[in-house]
């Protein structure tokens, strides 16, 4: 279908020519100072490639330019040739110093975004000062409070960076952070960023370890975070609709594109019936990915799936704002496909599934440290890591032509296909009644359930092969392994020391006056909860004592569904 | 003696701690359940005390753990407190994430087996059925 044909009188308004100059047009007003490219034997790289003509109008309706009709191509008209993408590293591990001078790190290295992994406990809604304190900052920083948040934060231009909290319902964190801009003198108006783990029906289906909140609860406080966010903070993106939660749980890369769409258009149905505009809440929602090591199917998973979702902007939402129908997404490369036996074999792992981010369009990566199977990254594997976007990008020249798998026969038809498949997982929640009551009911996670098992029984079977598990073994010496980084006892105390520090210096009155304001703006049906939260952090109340008040009121989170 | 051996193993597959990745115990335990085992599956985050309590209501012989993200660090204290409710004879296995340097303090601790990624399904079947005979054996009698 995609094959440049010389373009004949006959069927010339057949052209794709005139498609071609508007998207040049936009593509020159956008890049600004192109790049020079040609490759080492001289030829001169253009910046997209596509049909001269189109006598079945298919490339028009099922690809188009970059930035233009279903966006199958990419959503801006530049693509990774003009701004590349964001190089977004989770980390988290320690105090809030320990991720401090971390995180200075890994942006000196080349990272041009931060993302904060608070600690298990802080997930669990718990303050440091109430868990078994061996587990405290092993898996990520403990931030309880708005002091924890500051110096995590120390020196960091937060009104100059995009942020990303890995922040879970109520959003105790971006509270946080917005009293510590009010402190620095920042303007909401210049806090970029994404609340990460911001959805909640997500954690209902795959991973139980972020929510606290019964799913009603959740969703009416996202909706709360989504108003307020739209009035005061107008750049902060309040929703990032999470597929990665799902296929690391077992779910194909079909059933997690369809499954995440599903959620999408659940929550897209939820704003606009608290009579928020599509035009507007659209431009907010962001999505978050896992990318598996298969490279083919992950790239038409990421065209197809931005190509659904563009159609299901106008056609299920009416949008009319192109803005609105854009498929913005982060992409994580899968910790499920890393082995821990030949742990470095995992880096061409990460490689490729990098790669197939890539080749898919996203707009944010992470990419994952080989050791992560071992335990959490150490500072040298997640230096590999970025340094594997950065040859990706400037050694290997991945960024020089938009979508260049686009018009192949196979990866058009694999897209095809993919699509299909995923637009039958979403007629069946559809059928389901929707997500949401998908999710209550356990249809969801049967349907994932399935699939883990699936796979499971191919790789004990040998008909997946992954190198080093079931076929190319090693005997190993375990000693060679790295080792790990743990934070230190006395550290941990330090930080339980200064929580306790926090909850008796404040002033009391306050802290009860804005504890007993959140418990009446929760109990009754209007006032915005997470207005009321930001008062409580502003008088010194820590997550964990935020959490517990609205487990009291809007119910603790539990699985839907056991085994 | 021979009537022990013929009821099926008894297992508890579990998460403590704060971590909530369970596809790992869901699928483990669907595995035991296949292959015949009577599987009492509970949720994430129970607590050691919880634990030790299904244990011994439940009456199983072997409790599985399972940990991703650090979470193994108190199976040292769930197996003195199973020692302490006279329930030794319980074999604990540990699979998931845990690194090398933590499997000695484990196997020290008295776990039976450290699971890593890559297990086959075969051999935590045939591991599992005999850790819960043995642990039958060496159960107290009445």
């Amino acid at each position: 279908m995609n094959v440049v044909k010389k373009v004949t009188p006959a069927d010339s308004d057949k052209s794709t020519a005139e498609d071609a100059k508007s998207w040049q047009a936009n593509y020159d007003k956008m890049i600004g100072q192109d790049r020079t490219t040609r490759n080492r034997s001289g030829v001169a790289i253009e910046p997209l490639y596509y049909p001269e003509n189109d006598p079945e109008g298919d490339y028009a309706q099922k690809l188009g330019f970059p930035g233009d009709g279903p966006t199958t191509r990419g959503i801006y008209p530049t693509m990774h040739r003009g701004r590349t993408w964001t190089q977004r590293q989770l980390i988290g591990l320690g105090r809030p110093e320990d991720f401090n001078e971390r995180i200075k790190n890994i942006l000196r290295s080349g990272a041009s975004a931060l993302s904060i992994i608070p600690c298990n406990s802080v997930y669990r809604g718990l303050d440091c000062d109430d868990v078994e304190p061996e587990l405290l900052g092993t898996c990520g920083t403990v931030i309880n409070s708005e002091e924890d948040m500051d110096i995590s934060l120390r020196d960091i231009p937060i009104d100059e960076i995009s942020i990303g909290l890995n922040d879970p319902s109520p959003f105790t964190m971006l509270a946080q952070m917005l009293v510590v801009a009010e402190r620095r003198g920042i303007p909401w108006t210049k806090v970029t960023g994404t609340s990460n783990q911001s959805d909640y029906i997500s954690h209902f289906v795959a991973n139980h370890m972020f929510y606290r909140l019964s799913l009603p609860g959740a969703r009416r406080v996202l909706l709360d975070t989504m108003t307020y966010c739209a009035e005061h903070v107008p750049n902060w993106n309040g929703l990032s609709v999470v597929g990665q939660h799902m296929q690391q749980a077992g779910a194909t890369p079909a059933q997690a594109m369809g499954l995440t769409l599903s959620t999408a258009i659940q929550y897209a149905k939820d704003c606009q019936e608290r009579g928020m505009d599509p035009d507007k809440f659209l431009q907010r929602f962001t999505f978050f990915f896992d990318i598996s090591v298969s490279f083919f199917e992950e790239v038409a998973k990421f065209r197809a799936g931005r190509r659904i979702w563009n159609n299901l902007c106008k056609e299920r939402f009416g949008a009319t704002d192109p803005k609105a129908m854009r498929f913005k997404f982060h992409g994580q490369t899968s910790g499920c496909d890393l082995t821990r036996q030949q742990p470095l074999n995992n880096i061409a792992r990460v490689t490729v599934q990098a790669m197939a981010g890539i080749f898919g369009g996203l707009q944010s990566l992470h990419t994952d440290g080989y050791d992560e199977v071992l335990s959490t990254p150490s500072e040298d594997s997640a230096k590999i890591a970025i340094s594997t976007q950065n040859i990706l990008k400037h050694e290997a020249h991945l960024v020089d032509v938009i979508d260049p798998l686009g018009g192949s026969y196979y990866v058009e038809s694999l897209t095809d296909a993919m699509e299909e498949e995923i637009l039958n997982v979403i007629a069946q929640i559809d059928a389901e009644g929707g997500m949401y009551k998908a999710v209550e009911s356990g249809f969801v996670q049967q349907m994932i359930g399935a699939s883990a098992l699936e796979f499971q029984d191919q790789v004990d079977s040998g008909e997946q092969i992954v190198v080093g598990v079931n076929a190319y073994q090693e005997e190993e010496d375990a000693a060679s392994r790295p080792v790990l980084e743990r934070p230190a006892k006395e550290d941990m105390e330090a930080q339980i020391a200064r929580l306790t520090k926090n909850k008796t210096d404040r002033d009391q009155a306050a802290f009860e006056k804005a504890m007993k304001n959140l418990r009446e703006v929760a109990q009754s049906e209007d006032g915005n909860i997470f207005g009321a939260e930001i008062d409580a952090v502003r008088a010194g109340a820590s997550q964990g004592e935020i959490i517990a008040l609205l487990r009291e009121e809007l119910g603790f989170g539990q699985p839907l569904v056991v085994a | 003696m021979n009537e022990v051996l013929t009821t099926p193993a008894r297992v508890l597959v579990t998460k403590i701690g704060l971590d909530g990745h369970d596809r790992g115990s869901r699928i483990i335990a669907a595995f035991l359940r296949d292959a015949g085992m009577e599987v009492i599956y509970t949720n994430p985050w129970q607590k050691i005390d919880a634990v030790v309590k299904l244990a011994m209501e439940e009456d199983v012989d072997v409790v599985g753990i399972s940990s991703l993200a650090t979470d193994h660090l108190l199976v040292p204290k769930l197996m003195k407190a199973l020692a302490e409710a006279d329930l030794a004879h319980i074999r604990v296995v540990v699979g998931g994430i845990v690194p090398d340097e933590d499997e000695a303090d484990l196997i020290a601790s008295g776990v039976s087996k450290v699971f890593h990624p890559g297990a086959g399904r075969e051999e935590i079947v045939e591991t599992v059925d005999a850790l819960a005979k043995a642990a039958a054996k060496d159960r107290p009698l009445d």
